[in-house]
């Protein structure tokens, strides 16, 4: 459970109290309306400069460690995400809390690159891989500390149709509970609940059909 | 693309090299740039290069990535030949250019035959003692890797801008690189750094004092 309570940052988001339960919640809205600082706030990227965010009874301000360690985070360009040369050494940097002698780790990190199916990009460069595959490794990567909830914040903008269907099946498989920020209206439409964002505050919060209908018909 | 990979990638293999301990690599790299600084002459420098030429054969490295990535050193290391012959002669021109090339030739070797989180591990444990002195080894351990990891970045950054700055007709214009540069690179640094915060890396975990 994802708790809002009348969280404020100065200029990009107005008094905020939401409750966010549901398996899959989407977030759509225009660019720079302050989607993005919605999500920052819950894994204490951003912090409130009054009001609270709350993950699980955890304060995402006062007790910011324990909630990135439950809340995973998919960026938009997995370019600033992937930080290592290879495949293998970035899932094996997301396990180096968890997994302290190198050959675990290693074996760890290779059951997590088998379970996404990329096993075979283990030792590549991730200057060789194509976006699409860039971006499943960067999720491989935040998966593998295995998370209670992901973020990802636009995770298909940069990637062709059938990666970011790919990148967006997966998404849906997963067993996390999601918070997804898409301009992909199809995608946010599969969505439980859609929070419509607009001038940082939520313009509209329910049904997702009825969501992405406000949404388009505002523009 | 990866044309300015300058000090290349690991290379998996089971050479010798390979299964030396990083330690001791780094221990060598370290004393041979001290040794080739501080003899500096030529028939030194010439040896170094030799003998780390026989370590790129030893650890089997790919000579064709070895020359793409160094064709742009080694347009850098002429011109600095030309001045030092100008200024202190042919000596000491072949002393300082041989010295450097071997320099780079064996951090080469040493990321060709390195994975980056052995090297990690390693000035990790190096660093530890230092821990008292409020140094954090994971942090700066982490530093050199994502300093590994960015070269290249920077540099296919560096490229982009160039070609954007040629079709409005900028070439000779130093600012309409350096200022575009500057910017992305931080901006990019900023978005790696929110990323690493994300995923609770170089956050210290071991529980301490709050």
């Amino acid at each position: 459970m994802i708790e809002f309570d009348q969280a404020v940052v100065a200029n990009r988001l107005h008094p905020t109290t939401l409750a966010l339960g549901e398996q899959r919640v989407g977030v759509i809205g225009p660019n720079g309306s302050g989607k993005s600082t919605l999500v920052r706030l819950i894994n204490g990227l951003i912090e409130p400069d009054s009001g609270r965010v709350l993950v699980n009874g955890l304060d995402s301000q006062r007790q910011g460690r324990q909630v990135r360690q439950s809340v995973g985070f998919l960026f938009t360009d997995p370019g600033a995400q992937l930080v290592m040369p290879t495949v293998i050494e970035d899932i094996s940097l997301s396990l180096r809390n968890t997994h302290t002698k190198r050959t675990e780790r290693r074996a760890a990190a290779l059951a997590i690159l088998d379970r996404f199916g990329l096993k075979d990009l283990a030792e590549r460069s991730v200057y060789q891989l194509s976006g699409g595959q860039r971006q499943l490794v960067a999720l491989a990567s935040v998966l593998a500390t295995d998370p209670q909830v992901l973020i990802a914040d636009e995770p298909t903008t940069l990637l062709d149709l059938k990666n970011s269907r790919l990148v967006g099946d997966l998404l849906f498989s997963l067993e996390q509970q999601v918070i997804l920020v898409t301009h992909d209206l199809d995608l946010a439409a599969r969505c439980d609940r859609v929070l419509v964002v607009s001038d940082g505050r939520i313009d509209f919060d329910g049904e997702p059909q009825l969501a992405v209908d406000h949404y388009r018909a505002s523009v | 693309m990866n044309q300015l990979n300058l000090l290349g990638l690991y290379q998996p293999n089971a050479t010798l090299l390979h299964r030396i301990s990083p330690g001791i690599k780094l221990i060598v790299l370290m004393v041979l740039s001290i040794a080739i600084v501080v003899v500096r002459e030529a028939w030194f420098s010439l040896a170094a290069l030799v003998a780390v030429c026989g370590a790129v054969g030893l650890a089997q490295m790919s000579l064709g990535a070895l020359l793409r990535s160094t064709r742009i050193l080694a347009i850098g290391l002429a011109l600095l030949a030309a001045f030092h012959w100008w200024q202190n002669g042919p000596e000491h021109a072949i002393a300082v250019v041989l010295g450097l090339a071997a320099l780079i030739l064996a951090s080469a070797v040493l990321t060709a035959t390195t994975p980056i989180d052995q090297m990690l591990d390693t000035i990790t444990r190096a660093l530890e003692p230092l821990r008292r002195f409020g140094v954090n080894p994971e942090a700066v351990g982490l530093a050199f890797s994502l300093l590994l990891r960015f070269i290249p970045d920077i540099a296919e950054r560096a490229f982009e801008i160039r070609d954007a700055a040629r079709a409005r007709g900028l070439d000779r214009n130093v600012r309409a690189h350096m200022t575009p540069l500057t910017i992305r690179v931080v901006a990019h640094a900023l978005s790696v750094g929110e990323a690493l915060q994300a995923r609770g890396i170089g956050e210290d975990v071991r529980p301490g004092p709050r």
